[in-house]
């Protein structure tokens, strides 16, 4: 077991009240394994892998509670010290926008050596070389030139490969990917995908990817874990979660993609909007806007197996009273 | 057939890029737009995809003459908005409207639901003023929105809801045309159902004309009849929806389709993963301008320039190598 999250709580207090947005999350991930995060804007998922590693600002977040066992160490009440010997060298994080994340005064060349020269204690020259090596082994031609290039001078696909190579620069056994491929082309996405796949196989590491696209997922991933309002409603195996999903969320968000329905059809629609996460929810969070839903479902609700390696947290399903 | 409702003929926009400070010199040209050729009937949703930077949004606001074509023609029910100004341009500014992609910048946020609504219908007169409570309060029903709503402000709603006050804004003015700018692409998966389902039932209902962007292969599929490809402010592709997607011809298509993943674990199709990034249209590549990165690329390739021809008779593409690539065409 590479990582185990335990009940993981994470909130943002703000004048509108306290904001539960990681609420109760548990899973767990095997070395080499790659486990999908699914879920709409606002589900708690990024939220999850920035609480992981320590990157929430406290004020006005705060991590609640929980444990999150990485090769021994909880990431979440270790010292600052023995946190910064993990991040960046044994666990890196990739994120959405490249642009945001690279330093645009910096030349990628002074961005790439920084983990090598911090956790590496190489010379400079030697960093230099790895750097180099790096930026080759994402697809970036011409690589030793382009090290002396500002971010702006690169394109977006270009961008998202430098920042893939500097998380993968220290070698980490856990790469955390924040939907990095959202803002790119579905051809660009395609390179990306590849890429990561690629590096995986050779370096044997784990891979957590954020996402609210369901194609990636089934492409990608190994498993699943799909969020809703901050809580996990369903954790599956890949193929079960499409073929058999045992979740109404995870169903309902299947109807709607226009990619599985015959053209033209009339989607499937949840009615409703997700819930405010500053108001407390007892029950299943997705009550209000689910079509199976019964007065026990206000009662607590628990992640519980309901097939092999699948687990939901609809009561419902639990207690086979539905069939999805 | 009916008389085509808007007809492009070989539309140009070209942007200058200029050097200098005080004496502004011309270095460049960016040719968001070159030669696209494309005729609507009344009543068809085509939608219009390609990568980032294709020239598919500049297209679009070529039509509505937010930006002018450097030139060609753009004939909507008879006249030619490209040659069009000052006051004629703007009586025929009713007849185009357009949907932005996201509904958190096009909408003002001083204004309420009503006032943005009303603006429209005041500056283009289409009704008089004691007729526009109630013919605001029907545009709001007909989006899916409760008319008791028409007092709140945009920030009070919803993204979903917000997408839905642009359609309405849309259609106040009974356009002849719609051109939709990704609307559904700053949309979460469930939100971006139901404004599929609202657009596709004004369509049926209204009889509307629908120019639809957006890189999502899928959603366009789902809603086009016609879709139309773009490379390098060219179109390379244009056929039935579901044929273009389903049995694409030009490489280009063939490669966009490939690499879109499938949301089914056990269905798998052969990707052609594109090496490098799409050339800039600042100085597109001689010939055929995907030439550079195309699996099937030989030497004439980088001599001609491929115009659309017919492979069927519905379907057409711009490579030179279609018809050797694709087989004979199906009996039709």
């Amino acid at each position: 077991m590479l990582l185990q999250v335990e009940n993981l709580k994470t909130s943002f207090h703000t004048r509108n009240g306290i904001v539960r947005a990681v609420n109760g999350v548990s899973f767990s991930l095997e070395k080499g394994e790659t486990l999908g995060i699914v879920g709409e804007s606002g589900s708690g998922k990024s939220v999850t892998c920035y609480s992981l590693m320590r990157l929430i600002p406290q004020p006005p977040g705060k991590i609640e509670g929980g444990r999150a066992l990485f090769d021994g160490i909880d990431l979440l009440n270790c010292s600052e010290k023995q946190l910064q010997s993990i991040r960046g060298k044994r666990i890196s994080m990739i994120f959405q926008d490249p642009m945001t994340s690279l330093n645009p005064y910096m030349r990628i060349e002074d961005q790439l050596v920084e983990p090598l020269l911090i956790h590496e204690k190489l010379n400079r020259a030697e960093a230099v070389n790895r750097a180099a090596q790096a930026l080759a082994d994402v697809g970036v031609p011409d690589a030793r030139r382009r090290l002396r290039s500002y971010p702006h001078e690169f394109s977006g696909g270009m961008r998202q490969r430098v920042m893939i190579a500097m998380a993968l620069i220290t070698r980490p056994e856990l790469l955390i990917a924040d939907e990095p491929t959202t803002a790119l082309d579905v051809t660009v996405q395609a390179q990306i995908l590849e890429l990561v796949r690629r590096l995986q196989k050779e370096m044997g590491m784990a891979v957590i990817w954020i996402t609210h696209d369901l194609g990636v997922v089934a492409e990608f991933c190994q498993r699943v874990v799909v969020m809703y309002a901050g809580r996990i409603v369903e954790t599956a195996p890949t193929a079960a979660l499409y073929r058999n999903p045992k979740h109404p969320y995870t169903r309902a968000l299947q109807r709607s993609i226009p990619a599985l329905q015959p053209k033209g059809a009339e989607l499937f629609t949840i009615r409703g909007l997700p819930p405010d996460l500053s108001r407390d929810i007892r029950g299943c969070p997705f009550v209000p806007r689910c079509e199976f839903n019964q007065p026990q479902c206000e009662n607590p609700v628990s992640l519980e197996p309901v097939g092999e390696q699948h687990c939901s947290a609809c009561v419902r399903v639990q207690r086979k009273e539905i069939q999805l | 057939m009916p008389a085509p409702l808007l007809q492009l003929i070989d539309v140009k926009t070209h942007f200058p890029v200029e050097r200098g400070l005080i004496f502004r010199r011309r270095i460049g040209t960016v040719r968001a737009v070159d030669g696209v050729s494309l005729t609507l009937n009344p009543g068809e949703i085509v939608g219009l995809v390609g990568e980032s930077g294709c020239g598919k949004s500049t297209l679009g606001r070529t039509i509505l003459q937010l930006v002018r074509p450097t030139e060609g023609s753009i004939i909507l029910g008879g006249r030619n908005l490209a040659g069009l100004n000052g006051r004629d341009l703007r009586k025929t500014r009713a007849d185009v409207q357009m949907i932005f992609q996201d509904p958190y910048a096009s909408l003002n946020p001083r204004m309420t639901v009503f006032d943005v609504l009303a603006e429209a219908l005041l500056t283009h007169r289409c009704i008089p003023k004691s007729e526009l409570y109630s013919r605001v309060s029907e545009l709001m029903a007909k989006v899916g929105l409760s008319p008791k709503a028409l007092r709140k402000y945009p920030h009070e709603f919803s993204g979903g809801q917000r997408q839905r006050i642009a359609i309405a804004r849309a259609l106040a003015v009974e356009p002849k045309l719609i051109v939709a700018d990704e609307p559904v692409s700053a949309l979460d998966v469930s939100i971006q159902a139901q404004i599929i389902n609202l657009l596709g039932k004004l369509s049926r209902e209204m009889g509307l004309t629908l120019i639809f962007i957006s890189h999502d292969l899928s959603v366009v599929k789902h809603i086009s009849d016609r879709i139309a490809v773009m490379y390098l402010g060219r179109i390379v592709e244009l056929g039935p929806a579901t044929q273009v997607i389903e049995r694409p011809l030009h490489p280009y298509t063939k490669s966009l389709v490939s690499a879109v993943p499938i949301p089914d674990p056990t269905r798998r199709r052969e990707r052609i993963v594109l090496s490098g990034d799409p050339p800039s249209p600042l100085n597109p590549p001689g010939g055929c301008p995907f030439h550079p990165r195309c699996p099937w690329a030989i030497a004439d390739c980088a001599k001609i320039v491929p115009q659309l021809e017919k492979f069927d008779s519905a379907q057409e593409a711009a490579c030179i190598r279609m018809k050797e690539l694709n087989g004979p065409a199906a009996s039709s």
